[in-house]
């Protein structure tokens, strides 16, 4: 059992209580110590630095926040930080091949200008690269029906469909 | 967000021990609605006991009377709806799984936090106004405020919250049943009477009492011959939560007669609500209009609208025979994309 020392019991904010997290996070291990409230999405933020996953509603609304959990895509806003310990954490740095070419998703975005003012576009490419891998890009429809977690405000929705069908049809998309 | 110790259990035990000795305890799973009520302040626990390591992750089939899938309490939504049984023999599980939140919150979403999740009502997630169900006694500013989502069934003059639950309506027709553990030992509730309706007490929910764990879901199995759908009636076609909803299952004789029926309607009850005198009226009887018309005229009798929602009686009505005459019929009630995985 692991146990985060007590906090005030009189409802008042009380002190603060910090656990130490451990994760795996686009492949190297990363030990940080944190504040029981603070989220998946705060730390990698703020305390690991990785900027890229976005910060949307922070009420698992809109899908900024997209990351790969143990593969599979989840809202780094709504997991706490200290659950996830011991976990597989893959975000939007974590997607460049080695030799620091962009994902094939990365570059179809790019190729298919899915994207206005880019904010929405981290959680946009880390559901679309598991939609793949869940088999669900089969058609238009079905890419729209289980992209329906990512929100874009510019509305980029046409070309996000295409982006992402251009990659589960190898490219056959113009 | 007020500041919380936080605990990880490792087995059922050590999770219903930590929680039952803290009255300010709470559990986690996927977080989805724990965390969210958090950071809105509409939860304060002063403990979090995570629940999220228990082995309490998978569905086993046992072969009881027709079949009944036993499944773990902390399996997610993505992981029951791609369960081989519950994609052959309960589409309506599926369904209702499928249409429900997004993928992402599937994929954190457990199975025993869905059916425990939270009203969607506006004033209930905003701490700054009245609400019998968060704070007890204070009113219920949904009465004559935003009320398009609410209740027409089940209400009372204390709160007319709508229960959010899609996977419950589903089970609730099913004859589905929890199995619970807490600190006086384990007992199954049947899910029929698992809910509270809100009365004078909006703010008892459902029968758990502090510290219970719920373990493992009972779904048993349609069988083989039976048709089932979940039809969800919503303001956009994904990633929304129903105005009405549909779950039913048919078995329709040789010769054309209903043997049996079962219906439950979500999104129009302060609970998941299931309509016992409309599967009586559908049971023996041909699946003409007239028949439809009278199921669904009896789904929604006693219901009461206000002047924002009172739309829901109609639709509530509209949506139950168009799922009963799709599955009497043997067709799709949504024309879903084949997408959806049916
Ligand atoms: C944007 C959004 C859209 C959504 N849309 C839909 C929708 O369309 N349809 C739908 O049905 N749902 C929808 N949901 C709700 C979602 O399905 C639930 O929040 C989720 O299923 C809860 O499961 P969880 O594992 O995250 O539970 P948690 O948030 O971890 O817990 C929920 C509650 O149950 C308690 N709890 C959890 N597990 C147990 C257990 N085993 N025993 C005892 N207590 C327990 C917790 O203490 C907490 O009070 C939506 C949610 C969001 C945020
Ligand atoms: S920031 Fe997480 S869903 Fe919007
Ligand atoms: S590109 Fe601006 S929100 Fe999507």
């Amino acid at each position: 059992m692991v146990n985060g020392s007590a906090a005030a019991a009189d409802g008042t904010p009380g002190p603060v209580v910090r656990v130490p997290v451990s994760l795996r996070v686009n492949g190297a291990e990363r030990r940080i110590e944190v504040d029981t409230r603070t989220s998946l999405l705060d730390a990698l933020r703020d305390a690991l630095g990785l900027t890229g996953t976005k910060k949307g509603c922070d009420q698992g609304q809109c899908g900024a926040c997209t990351v790969h959990l143990d593969g599979k895509r989840v809202l780094s806003c709504l997991t706490l930080a200290a659950s996830a310990d011991g976990r597989d954490v893959r975000t939007i740095e974590g997607l460049e091949r080695d030799d620091g070419a962009p994902h094939p998703m990365q570059e179809a975005f790019a190729r298919h200008d899915a994207l206005q003012c880019g904010y929405c576009t981290p959680g946009q490419i880390m559901s679309a690269v598991a939609l793949i891998e869940e088999g669900r890009a089969g058609s238009d429809d079905e890419v729209r029906e289980f992209m329906s977690g990512n929100l874009c405000r510019c509305g980029a929705y046409p070309h996000i469909v295409d982006a992402i069908r251009d990659v589960a049809t190898g490219g056959r998309r113009a | 967000m007020r500041s919380f110790a936080y605990v990880r259990a490792g087995t059922v035990e050590e999770a219903v021990a930590a929680a039952a000795a803290d009255p300010e305890a709470a559990y986690l799973a996927g977080g989805t609605t724990q965390v969210d009520l958090m950071r809105d302040e509409v939860f304060r626990p002063a403990r979090l006991v995570d629940i999220t390591r228990l082995p309490l992750r998978g569905v086993e089939r046992r072969d009881d009377g027709g079949g009944v899938l036993v499944v773990g309490a902390l399996t997610t939504m993505e992981e029951l709806a791609a369960h081989g049984d519950v994609t052959t023999r309960l589409p309506l599980v599926r369904e209702a799984l499928l249409r429900g939140a997004s993928p992402q919150l599937r994929h954190m979403a457990t199975v025993g936090g869905n059916l425990l999740q939270r009203t969607r009502c506006r004033y209930y997630r905003d701490p700054s106004t009245a609400c019998n169900k968060r704070a007890p006694g204070t009113g219920c500013a949904a009465l004559d405020g935003h009320h398009r989502m609410h209740a027409v069934l089940g209400t009372s003059p204390h709160c007319i919250a709508t229960h959010p639950s899609d996977l419950a309506v589903a089970l609730l027709a099913l004859d589905a049943a929890v199995r619970v553990h807490g600190p006086d030992g384990e007992r199954a509730v049947p899910l029929g009477e698992f809910y509270r309706t809100p009365g004078s007490t909006p703010h008892v929910e459902n029968a758990l009492t502090h510290g219970e764990l719920i373990t493992h879901l009972e779904i048993p199995l349609l069988p083989p011959e039976a048709r089932s759908g979940y039809l969800k009636v919503r303001d956009r076609a994904s990633y929304e939560f129903a105005l009405a909803s549909v779950a039913a299952a048919l078995v329709v004789d040789e010769d054309g007669r209903i043997r049996s029926a079962r219906l439950a309607l979500g999104g129009v009850g302060t609970v998941p609500w299931r309509v016992p005198r409309a599967e009586e009226l559908l049971r023996g009887a041909r699946p003409d209009d007239d028949v439809l018309r009278a199921a669904a005229e009896a789904a929604l009798s006693g219901a009461e609208g206000r002047p924002d929602n009172a739309f829901k009686i109609g639709l509530g009505r509209r949506a139950v025979v168009r799922m009963l005459g799709a599955l009497a019929r043997g067709e799709e009630p949504d024309g879903a994309a084949r997408g959806e995985g049916r």
